[in-house]
């Protein structure tokens, strides 16, 4: 087998950025700025979303990079990837959908 | 004929499917790939339908800030810093796996073992840590006490005021504010006592009347209920006189988290912490071993021998599924 290059300057760079991330998440949990945190856009808060935008970059840092999908053929890479983004995004729409539908139900129900 | 039986084949390289490499991919590589699909499915039906369930509870949820504070050895609060810990362990111990992947691809046999090891021990030090956070989750910090109808209430002190004057309150445990003498003299009826062996559920260390007293006697305790504030996104305070209201209708004293109980709040909380977190570290757990076994072949040489140290690549794939799993679990737990 032939002795492929070494991409271990590339591994460690995707690191630090992983952690870089981590980092800003867990400063921004603890602080949680209010400019961000009471205000709300697009059904939550504008922090949540935040949060989310970052844990998909995070997600896909590992994908494409550690699991090496950037170097699978094209249709394997969509095979897996597309079906699994998809079936996601349907169950978790339709589950959130409800999940505001009890609450809005179930609600006035309860007295504090 | 010929179609419908197994040939024979000596010579052909029978491990992984062969020579076959549909998509360029072997089909061991292939496999591992569509079975992680099916468990990413797995793991976003739990993360949904906790979504669901704290939809469903928008204005009593826990605030996870206010859960998880602790950090072993350190007395305090730190709500993030130990999980924060975690994730960056699960990232490191997946680098360390990239690069035992990496040096196979070289034929490296002495570095692919050195990261294996170091894979394998951040896998451990990983699930040690989450072991020890269900463990305080268990046993909980506070306390608090159950009323007739299902909702927690917890005890708080003022501990300052804010910048617009607004009075800051702090939890306290019910061990910082409850004295006397519990009232009733209940001792925990063990296997070991009684004609029967049967026990009891755990007596809770202090009594209900002796809180109720405690309260009454102490007027710097206010009562915490579940309701969330949404335009502050804090749990709302009580004043005395609604929280002695409150307080009369207590049914049960909590003391941490268990399936059935959570002082933190809603029990389903609990329920799914434990499922999801469990769930999680199990794969971790499997996946420590899977490292361990291709680390043990590292050393003996079989990929040497082989050819190719593909095994590596797999179980690699496997390892950095379940920290992919990690970073939305610890965004959707922790953060969210």
């Amino acid at each position: 087998m032939a002795h492929a290059q070494s991409h271990t300057k590339r591994i460690w760079n995707v690191f630090w950025i992983l952690s870089a991330i981590t980092i800003v998440e867990v400063i921004l949990g603890i602080y949680k700025p209010d400019v961000l945190h009471l205000t709300s856009f697009l059904g939550t808060s504008p922090l949540n979303w935040l949060f989310i935008i970052l844990t998909l970059a995070k997600a896909y840092g590992i994908t494409w990079s550690f699991m090496h999908m950037e170097g699978e053929k094209t249709w394997f890479r969509r095979a897996v990837v597309w079906t699994a983004v998809f079936l996601i995004i349907y169950l978790v729409t339709l589950l959130l959908i409800e999940g505001e539908y009890l609450y809005s139900t179930l609600a006035p129900l309860v007295r504090w | 004929m010929e179609s419908n039986i197994a040939v024979p084949n000596e010579n052909k390289p029978t491990w992984g499917g062969g020579g076959v490499k549909p998509f360029g991919a072997s089909y061991g590589k292939m496999m591992m790939w569509f079975f992680i699909v099916s468990d990413a499915l797995t793991f976003s039906a739990f993360l949904a339908a906790y979504g669901l369930t704290r939809f469903k509870f928008i204005d009593s949820w826990p605030i996870a800030d206010e859960v998880f504070t602790h950090v072993p050895f350190v007395h305090g609060e730190f709500p993030m810093i130990y999980v924060a810990f975690m994730t960056f362990v699960l990232i490191a111990s997946s680098v360390t796996m990239v690069l035992a992947v990496d040096a196979g691809h070289q034929m490296n046999k002495s570095k692919v073992t050195v990261y294996m090891l170091l894979t394998i021990i951040g896998g451990i030090i990983f699930v040690g840590s989450q072991a020890w956070e269900w463990n305080t989750f268990i046993n909980g910090s506070y306390g608090a006490v159950k009323t007739t109808d299902g909702k927690i209430l917890q005890f708080t002190k003022q501990s300052g005021v804010d910048k617009e004057g607004n009075a800051i309150f702090k939890q306290i445990a019910l061990a910082d504010f409850v004295v006397g003498d519990r009232g009733n003299a209940r001792v925990q009826h063990t296997k070991g006592n009684g004609l029967w062996f049967e026990d009891e559920g755990t007596i809770s260390q202090y009594s209900i009347a002796q809180i109720v007293n405690s309260y009454e006697g102490n007027p710097d305790i206010q009562i915490r209920t579940e309701f969330i504030d949404l335009g502050k996104k804090q749990k709302t305070i009580l004043s005395r006189e609604k929280g002695s209201e409150e307080l009369a209708k207590t049914r049960l004293v909590v003391e941490g988290a268990n399936l059935e109980v959570n002082e933190y709040g809603n029990t389903i909380f609990a329920d799914f912490f434990f499922f999801i977190t469990g769930f999680h570290g199990f794969h971790v757990f499997s996946g420590i071993i899977f490292n361990i076994i291709v680390f043990f072949n590292v050393i003996v040489g079989t990929y040497e021998k082989r050819g190719h140290y593909e095994m590596v690549e797999k179980v690699g794939l496997y390892w950095h599924f379940v920290d992919l799993v990690w970073v939305f679990v610890f965004t959707f737990f922790y953060l969210v």
